[in-house]
Order: C-alpha cells, then sequence, then structure tokens
C-alpha cells in the first residue's frame, strides 16, 4: 500500500461530503484522513483526501469521484511537488518543575504553545504529517492528556491553480 | 437543511435543456404562480414524461392533486411501489424513454430502493420522484421520514433533497438530463410536502447548468484507428458486445462493424438483441451460461473488441484466465469501465453510436492497407464448436414437461417483430436468454446486474405501457411470480394486456441446481410446492382469475403450443399460464461460479474438447 494525496473539488452543495467520503467506503478504501474547507471561490469546497491504496485502485476511484455530479476535479499531488501540512494540538502536563523541559521540546520543533495553566499546557504545531510524528515521539515521556489532529491539508508548489484549472475545464 | 441555488462560477459551460416530445402548455416569460405540488408536475410535463407509475401517500399527496387534472400524464396506480420502480424500468427498457416512478416517503420511498438499484446496475434512465416529509420534520423521526437521499446516495446516479418550492423545475429538469445522459442511470427527486404546499412561481429552466456532469466525450481518432488496425489484422477476434450498445440505440452501427470485420460476435445478457440472433457470426450469450462457441470464441480470441460491456464476473468467470491470449480493446461511455476489472490495451470513452460512426470507416480503410483479413481458419474453428456444442437439453426422468421446450416454443410461435420478452431471475431467465431468438434491441428486458427476483411482472407492465403495439410476455418463475404477481390487478384495472408464462419447477430452480451440483443434493429451502403432484399453494390460475386475468394451465409438452396461440388470442385482458415443468431440468451449458471459462462444461459431467490443432 502506498499513499496519495487527492484534492478533490467540489460544488458547495449539502451532502457533497457524505457523497465523497461514502463512494471510498463502499469500495473498501481506506480513508487515511480528510480535511475539507472553502476555497477562493464561494461556491466550490476542496477536500483533500489521504488514502492507503495501490496505483491501479487509485485510478478507478478517482474514476468513480469524478463520476458523482458535484465533483469538480480530482488532482492528486504528488509529496515532491506540493506542500502538505497537518495541524496538531497537545495538551501536556506539565507543572512548574516540568515546563521547561516541555518548552524546550516545543521550541526545537518550532511548534506553539497556546494555552497555559498551572499544571498544563495545550501547544499547537503545525507540519507534515511525519514531523508531527516526531514531536509526539519527543513529547512521550511527559504525561500527554489529549491529542487532536486535523487531516492534511496540500496545495502544488508553484504558480499553477488547480482551481482555476477546473473552471477552465468546466468552461470548455 | 435547505439545498439552496448557490452562484455558479461565471464561465462554466451551459447546456439546453431537451425539449420535451409532446406540446405542453406556453409558458410565461415571467413565470406562472402556482404550488409547488402544480410545479412538480408541470416540471414531469415540460421534462416530456407521458406515463408514470406510482401509489400515493401522506407526504406525496399534495402532487396528487394537480396530477389529476393532468392532460399528459398518465399515472398507473400500483399496487407496490417496487411495482411501480420495475414498470419505469421496463418502460425505459423497451422505449429508450426515461421511466418515471412516484411514491410516498418513508415506507413508499424505502419501497423503490430494489428496482433504483436495479437500474444503476443495468444503467437504465429513472427518475424516481419521492414525498419527503415536511422540511421542519426533517431528521426528527416525523410519521414516515426516511433519509431516502442518504439510503439511495450508493445506488444512484444523483439524487437531490428539494426544500424550496422555487427549485424544484431545476431539480426535475436536471434529473431527466442526468438520467439521460452519459451512462444512463436512476436520479431521484425527494420534494418535501411543505415545499410542495407552498407558492411558487412556476419557471421552467432554459439551460442546464452542471460543471461537474460529464454527459460524454467524443472517441479520440488515435485509439478508434488502433483499434481498426487490430481489427483489420487479428486472425481470431471477436467483437464482445454488452448492453451499452442497444442503450446507445447503436445496433445499426454494430450490424456495420460486425459485417464489416467478419469478427465473430457474442452478446451478453443485457447486450441481447443488439445483433439479430440470425446474423451467421452471432455465437450467442458469453459467460457462465452462455454458448460453448461464445465462451471458447472468447477464451482462444486473439482479440476481442469489448462494445458497451464491462467484464462482469459472470461473464468472465475466473477473471485472471479470461481471454488470456486476447489484446483487449474496451469501448464505453463510463470511462470508470475502463480498466476496472480486465486491464485494457486499447481504451475508448464515447458513446457506441460515435465509436461505430468512427469505426467503421477506420475499419474500411485499415483493411485497403492490410487486405482483407483471411478468418477462415477461425470461423471453421468457430463453426465446429456451434455445431458440436449446441444449445439443447435432454427430458428428465420425471416424464414432465421441458422448460427449455416451453421457453422455445414461446420465442419461436411468437413473431420477433412484434413481441418483447421480460423475464425475472433465475432457470427461467437463463433459458429464455439461450432458447428464444432475439432479432431486435430491446425486445429482451431482464435484471441482469442485481438479479431481482420479481422483476418480471412488473417490467412487462411498464414495457406493454410504453409499447401498446407490441404483445409482452413475462417469462417468469413460480418462486419470481410470487414476489410481485400483485401488479397484474394494476394491468387487469388499467387494460394493460401482458402475457405471463410461470415456467412452474415448484422450486427455487436455479439455488436447487446449485443444491444438487454443488450441496449434495440437499434441497434446503428451495420446494415451493406449486407445482405438479404438489399441494399447489398458491393455485396459479384461481390466483389469475382472482386479478382479474385469464389463468390457463399447461402440463405437458404436447398442449404447449396450443396453450400459447391461445394466450395469444386474448388481447383484452391479462392472460397468466401455468406452465408445470419438471423440477429436474438444469441451465447448461454452466461455468461453475469461480472456476475458468475453460472449464465449461457442456452438460453435467461433459466437458468440451477444445484444443483440436494447438
Amino acid at each position: 500500500m502506498s499513499k496519495h494525496t487527492l484534492s478533490v473539488l467540489v460544488e458547495n452543495k449539502p451532502g457533497v461530503l457524505a457523497r465523497v467520503a461514502g463512494l471510498f467506503s463502499r469500495r473498501a478504501f481506506n480513508i487515511h484522513s480528510l480535511a475539507v474547507g472553502q476555497t477562493e471561490h464561494p461556491e466550490i469546497s476542496r477536500i483533500t483526501v489521504v488514502v492507503d491504496v495501490e496505483d491501479l485502485p487509485l485510478e478507478q476511484v478517482t474514476k468513480q469521484l469524478n463520476k458523482l455530479v458535484h465533483v469538480l476535479k480530482i488532482v492528486e499531488l504528488d509529496r515532491d511537488r506540493s506542500v502538505q501540512r497537518e495541524l496538531l494540538l497537545v495538551k501536556v502536563r506539565a507543572d512548574a518543575r516540568q515546563r521547561t523541559d516541555v518548552l524546550q521540546v516545543v521550541e526545537l520543533f518550532r511548534a506553539h504553545v497556546v494555552d497555559v495553566s498551572t499544571d498544563s499546557l495545550v501547544i499547537e504545531a503545525i507540519g507534515t504529517p511525519e514531523k508531527l510524528e516526531a514531536l509526539l515521539s519527543a513529547l512521550s515521556v511527559h504525561d500527554v492528556r489529549e491529542i487532536v489532529q486535523s487531516g492534511t491539508v496540500a496545495i502544488g508548489r508553484g504558480g499553477r491553480s488547480i482551481t482555476e484549472r477546473a473552471l477552465d475545464r468546466a468552461s470548455a | 437543511m435547505a439545498q439552496v441555488d448557490t452562484p455558479k462560477p461565471s464561465a462554466v459551460r451551459t447546456r439546453p435543456v431537451a425539449p420535451a416530445t409532446h406540446s405542453v402548455p406556453a409558458q410565461p416569460s415571467a413565470g406562472e404562480p402556482m404550488s409547488g405540488a402544480a410545479s412538480l408536475i408541470r416540471s414531469l410535463e415540460m421534462a416530456g414524461a407521458t406515463d408514470i407509475f406510482g401509489l400515493p401517500g401522506g407526504a406525496i399527496l399534495p402532487a396528487y392533486d394537480p396530477l389529476m387534472d393532468s392532460k399528459i400524464l398518465r399515472h398507473i396506480l400500483v399496487r407496490h411501489e417496487q411495482g411501480a420502480g420495475h414498470a419505469a424500468q421496463g418502460y425505459a427498457h423497451a422505449t429508450g424513454r426515461p421511466g418515471v416512478c412516484i411514491a410516498t416517503s418513508g415506507p413508499g420511498a424505502t419501497n423503490l430502493v430494489t428496482p433504483i438499484a436495479d437500474a444503476n446496475m443495468d444503467s437504465i434512465p429513472l427518475v424516481a420522484i419521492t414525498g419527503q416529509v415536511g422540511a421542519a420534520f426533517i431528521g426528527t423521526d416525523a410519521f414516515q421520514e426516511a433519509d431516502i437521499v442518504g439510503i439511495t446516495t450508493p445506488i444512484t446516479k444523483h439524487n437531490m433533497l428539494v426544500t424550496n418550492p422555487d427549485d424544484i423545475p431545476r431539480a426535475i429538469a436536471e434529473a431527466f438530463y442526468i438520467a439521460t445522459h452519459g451512462r444512463p442511470g436512476p436520479v431521484l427527486v425527494d420534494v418535501t410536502k411543505s415545499a410542495m404546499q407552498s407558492a411558487t412561481t412556476f419557471q421552467w429552466p432554459t439551460r442546464i447548468d452542471l460543471p461537474g456532469f460529464n454527459a460524454g466525450s467524443k472517441p479520440h481518432s488515435k485509439t478508434i484507428q488502433e483499434a481498426a488496425r487490430l481489427l483489420a489484422t487479428a486472425r481470431r477476434p471477436v467483437l464482445y458486445v454488452g448492453g451499452g450498445v442497444i442503450r446507445s440505440g447503436a445496433s445499426a452501427g454494430l450490424r456495420k462493424l460486425t459485417d464489416l470485420s467478419g469478427a465473430a460476435v457474442v452478446t451478453t445478457l443485457m447486450g441481447r438483441g443488439a445483433l439479430p440472433d440470425s446474423h451467421p457470426q452471432h455465437l450467442g450469450m458469453p459467460g457462465m451460461h452462455g454458448t460453448v462457441a461464445a465462451v471458447a470464441a472468447l477464451q482462444k480470441a486473439d482479440l476481442v473488441v469489448a462494445l458497451g460491456a464491462r467484464f462482469d464476473d459472470r461473464v468472465t468467470g475466473k477473471l485472471d484466465s479470461f481471454a488470456p491470449n486476447a489484446i483487449i480493446v474496451h469501448a464505453d461511455i463510463d470511462p470508470a469501465e475502463i480498466g476496472k476489472n480486465r486491464a485494457v490495451d486499447v481504451p475508448i470513452v464515447g458513446d457506441l453510436k460515435d465509436v461505430f460512426a468512427d469505426m467503421v470507416p477506420a475499419l474500411a480503410e485499415e483493411q485497403r492497407k492490410h487486405g482483407q483479413p483471411d478468418l477462415a481458419e477461425w470461423w471453421k474453428q468457430l463453426d465446429d464448436w456451434r455445431e458440436t456444442y449446441a444449445l439443447g437439453y435432454t427430458r428428465t426422468e420425471d416424464g414432465l414437461s421441458s422448460p427449455q421446450h416451453v421457453i422455445q416454443r414461446l420465442g419461436e410461435l411468437n413473431d420477433p417483430d412484434k413481441t418483447i420478452f421480460t423475464s425475472g431471475v433465475g432457470q427461467h431467465q437463463m433459458w429464455a436468454s439461450q432458447f428464444i431468438k432475439y432479432e431486435h434491441p430491446n425486445t429482451w428486458i431482464n435484471s441482469g446486474g442485481l438479479g431481482t427476483m420479481g422483476f418480471s411482472v412488473p417490467a412487462a407492465m411498464g414495457a406493454q405501457v410504453g409499447v401498446p403495439d407490441k404483445q409482452v410476455w413475462a417469462i417468469d418463475g413460480d418462486g419470481c411470480f410470487q414476489m410481485t404477481n400483485q401488479e397484474l390487478v394494476t394491468c387487469a384495472l388499467n387494460e394493460i394486456p401482458i402475457k405471463v408464462a410461470i415456467i412452474n419447477n415448484s422450486s427455487l430452480g436455479m439455488v436447487r441446481q446449485w443444491q444438487t451440483l454443488f450441496y449434495n443434493q440437499r434441497y434446503s429451502n428451495t420446494d415451493l410446492h406449486t407445482g405438479h403432484g404438489t399441494v399447489r399453494v398458491p393455485d396459479f390460475v384461481k390466483l389469475a382469475e382472482a386479478m382479474g386475468c385469464v389463468g390457463l394451465r399447461c402440463e405437458s409438452d404436447a398442449d404447449v403450443d396450443a396453450t400459447i396461440k391461445r394466450a395469444n388470442e386474448i388481447n383484452d385482458q391479462p392472460v397468466v399460464v401455468d406452465f408445470t415443468v419438471s423440477k429436474d431440468a438444469m441451465v447448461w451449458p454452466m461455468v461453475a461460479s469461480g472456476t475458468s471459462n475453460d472449464e465449461i462444461q457442456y452438460a453435467k459431467g461433459i466437458a468440451p474438447k477444445w484444443d483440436r490443432e494447438d
């Protein structure tokens, strides 16, 4: 199995996320992460899906996705030619004695502390899945109370815009 | 959650709406004030619907009031919503026009699920309209509430919930457009009762605006050229023809390609009738119960040109040993079918009509370059298989009538130009596909992909409504018939004079056949007690009469012809014939599930001798 990152541009219609997600589960594909949000066009949303799948079934699921009426365009984003990021929030128990150690890790990973209480910190980190994994590993010696992670969002490097390309295609 | 109109990207492609085929009331340019319910009925009229099958209930009730006044829509009141769905399918299959069914919320809508799934598998243009509880009640587990959009999302081409009455005309226009363009399929429109009861201004959209919908593309000239070159130079070519040719209305093109190429042709269960069975290059049906010649031709081919077919497991048998030596050309309107099951060497995406229009001249050109293909040796081999392993059957030892004989005579005593056959699912379906000779597309209507028992009677009803000047024979099993025969009441009351041949072997025959072959003759729950020498519950003749039909019974081969003729003489009532036949008859040839097509059995324990030359 290999991980693939798909950017799916969809019309911003009710139920469209369920249609896309349902198609993956229906054809027995495992969604590794999913993120959805608006784009520069208010009527277009962008779903970023990371799937564990071989190339041939990936082609099939892409073709099936393309058949959904509300799907405008699907682009696979190559890891080397795109920026891929996840957001991580971690709550760590840290009193005055442990705080310095935790803050060192935070600094090392260029993360931020976004909430502090007498015995805990909330750390915010943005990065590739690998970086966030390394951060969690470094924090594992501490008392990690809670982790919440976003799906991957990704954008291609360089000047081209896939939203524009989707609109070009629709008007072609 | 309201389905709101969102502003569309400024430069999206828009398409003209296909004009209705009948005259519709003129439309004031500023729109016409009316209720959402009236707007729904007017929209169906504008979309070109003339016949709709349905059953009212609470949530759809507002629509049934203006429906009463429609001069254009004929509504046929079914006895079960599943019947409405299958009738709409039969209508669509027989006419090529979209079938329309209508039901209320909750159980009415869920009863449409099977026909919708069936239409999705067999690419039938179907528009299903369902009532939904009022918008304010959605999500509250209100009386007769079901999330039918959620339920049918995996089995529709598209579906939508309409809560705003102003959206009704656009939703209906889009539903008809999507159902009939590209690969056809079912579209469900769920309309809330509150939308139907609200005031709106009716305005039929002049453009369809679906930027994400692919209505099909023109086939690529390079791949057409490559396919033509392969077809001109292959030594053992086979055209593997599926239901796509029928859906596309491309039979004339197929005929030209067949004649020009000289290739062998096989037509799948869904493709039967795409090429006349009388055509000398036609080897019959491939697959699990296909002819030996058709199965063998694919196995030994050096080129397989798949045309609107989808390499279904019932055709390929064990996939990795299917047509092992063949180069594969695959033409289909749906790009997702290309390479889905079998790797394809030459992919062609396009409407089959366009594919044939381009490929025939391309092939002629290639033949000028390469000379006429010499297929004499191939045809010698094919003819040998065809003669040695011709379709046939042996009588069973119990002395009862042979189901194959009944079905064969139904085919022979009815004019193929004037008859439509429908079937349910099981042994009778396979025999009807094997032993009836089809000469025209859309004259053989059955449930292929989903394999829906009970399809036959309601589908025949729909076909008869769509094509009143043809004789419609529903070939059915005693198991299937007991699932949906209530629609004979609908037929009797609405003067829809279908004929039903129950091939009554007193059992769930195909399941019984598998129990005979694979479960040591342990007949678990397959005896239906309807046939010869049983208690005959129900008595199909009495049941037919109770439903306002003529009931006939035929218990021996000697009476088959006279009974069919008698049934054909009755044209003012539906006719049900109970043909009691042997339960021991089996469908042959057969490729056992999960095995290679090379393992085909011509009859029980008889494997064809393949390789005389190689």
